[in-house]
C-alpha cells in the first residue's frame, strides 16, 4: 500500500462528495460538493504525478461551478416530491449493482495498479514520446510536447469543438431573437 | 480496488442521470461520469514510484524512461477536459433557457415541446 493510502483517501472523499451531490435536497448544496468532488479529483491528479492536470482542472472547475451557481442561485423551487416508483428505481439498482459486478469482473483482465501498458510493451507511442521528446521538440515537459507537436492536431480539433459550444451557449442565452427586436417591438 | 473505486463514481453518476427528475441533477451525473472517465485513464498510466513526465537538468534520457509515468493519457485527458467544460457549458445554458420558459427544472412538467 504505502503511498496509494493517500489515494485512496482522495477517492473516498471524492465518493463521498459525489454522494451528497446526488442525494442533497437543495440544489445550492448540490452544486458546491460537485465542486469539492472536481477539486478532490485534482488532488488525486497531482497524487498520479499529473500536474499539469491538476492546474486544468481547477481552472475548469471554478468556471464550471461559476456557472452552475448562476443556473441555480434564487431558483431553489420546491423540490420534486410525489410518489416514487419503486418497481423502476428497483429495476435501475439491479441494472447498477450487475454493471459493478461486470466491471468488477474485466479489471481482472487489466494490468495491476501501478504498472502501465508502456512498461510491458515495447514499442509504445509513449516511450518514443518520452524518450525523444526533448531532442526532438526542445519541451522538456512531454505532455505539452505531446498537444502542441506531435499531436497538435488534436488540440486545433479541441479548440474547434470548446468554440461551437460556447457559439452554441451563447445562442441559446441571447436574450431577444434578431425577429423581435425588428418586428413586434 | 482503485479502479473499483473509480468505477464506482461512474456509476454514483449514472444512477444519478437515470432516476433523477430534477434538470441540474442530470447534468451533474453526466459531468461526474466525464470525472470518472477521465481518473480513470491517468490510472492506466500511473507508473509505482514514477516521476511526472517533465526532464530535469540532471537526468538520465534511459533512467527516465524506466521511471516516467505515461504522458500520452495525460495529453489526451487534458483536452477532454477542456472539451467536458464546453460541453456542460452548452447544457447549464440549456437549462438556464428551459427554466426561463417553464418556470421549473423538472423534467417530467417541461413537456410541452414546440417551437
Amino acid at each position: 500500500m504505502g503511498e496509494e493510502i493517500y489515494l485512496f483517501i482522495t477517492l473516498i472523499f471524492i465518493i463521498l462528495g459525489a454522494l451528497v451531490a446526488v442525494e442533497t435536497r437543495s440544489l445550492l448544496s448540490s452544486v458546491i460538493s460537485l465542486g469539492a468532488v472536481g477539486f478532490g479529483l485534482s488532488i488525486a491528479f497531482l497524487l498520479l504525478m499529473a500536474p499539469d492536470l491538476a492546474i486544468v482542472q481547477i481552472a475548469v472547475e471554478v468556471i464550471l461551478l461559476i456557472f452552475l451557481i448562476r443556473a441555480t442561485i434564487g431558483r431553489d423551487v420546491v423540490p420534486t416530491t410525489g410518489h416514487i416508483n419503486w418497481i423502476s428505481l428497483s429495476i435501475v439498482s439491479l441494472l447498477i449493482v450487475a454493471f459493478l459486478l461486470i466491471g468488477i469482473y474485466s479489471f481482472r483482465s487489466l494490468l495491476e495498479f501501478g504498472t502501465p501498458i508502456i512498461s510491458a510493451v515495447g514499442e509504445a507511442p509513449s516511450n518514443s514520446y518520452i524518450e525523444n521528446g526533448l531532442s526532438r521538440t526542445g519541451a522538456a515537459n512531454i505532455v505539452t510536447s505531446v498537444i502542441l507537436d506531435y499531436r497538435a492536431y488534436d488540440t486545433l480539433g479541441e479548440a474547434t469543438v470548446l468554440f461551437t459550444a460556447i457559439l452554441g451557449a451563447l445562442t441559446v442565452l441571447r436574450v431577444r431573437s434578431r425577429r423581435e427586436l425588428g418586428g413586434r417591438r | 480496488m482503485i479502479y473499483t473505486l473509480c468505477f464506482v463514481l461512474f456509476l454514483i453518476g449514472l444512477y444519478c442521470a437515470i432516476t433523477k427528475k430534477n434538470i441540474v441533477k442530470i447534468v451533474i451525473g453526466l459531468t461526474l461520469m466525464e470525472y470518472s472517465a477521465n481518473l480513470f485513464l491517468i490510472l492506466l498510466g500511473y507508473r509505482k514510484g514514477g516521476v511526472a513526465p517533465i526532464v530535469s537538468e540532471n537526468m538520465n534520457i534511459t533512467e527516465f524512461l524506466a521511471t516516467s509515468v505515461d504522458p500520452l493519457p495525460q495529453a489526451l485527458v487534458l483536452t477532454s477536459i477542456v472539451i467536458g467544460l464546453g460541453v456542460t457549458t452548452l447544457a447549464i445554458a440549456i437549462c438556464i433557457r428551459l427554466y426561463e420558459k417553464y418556470g421549473t427544472f423538472d423534467i417530467t412538467e417541461i413537456r410541452r415541446l414546440k417551437g
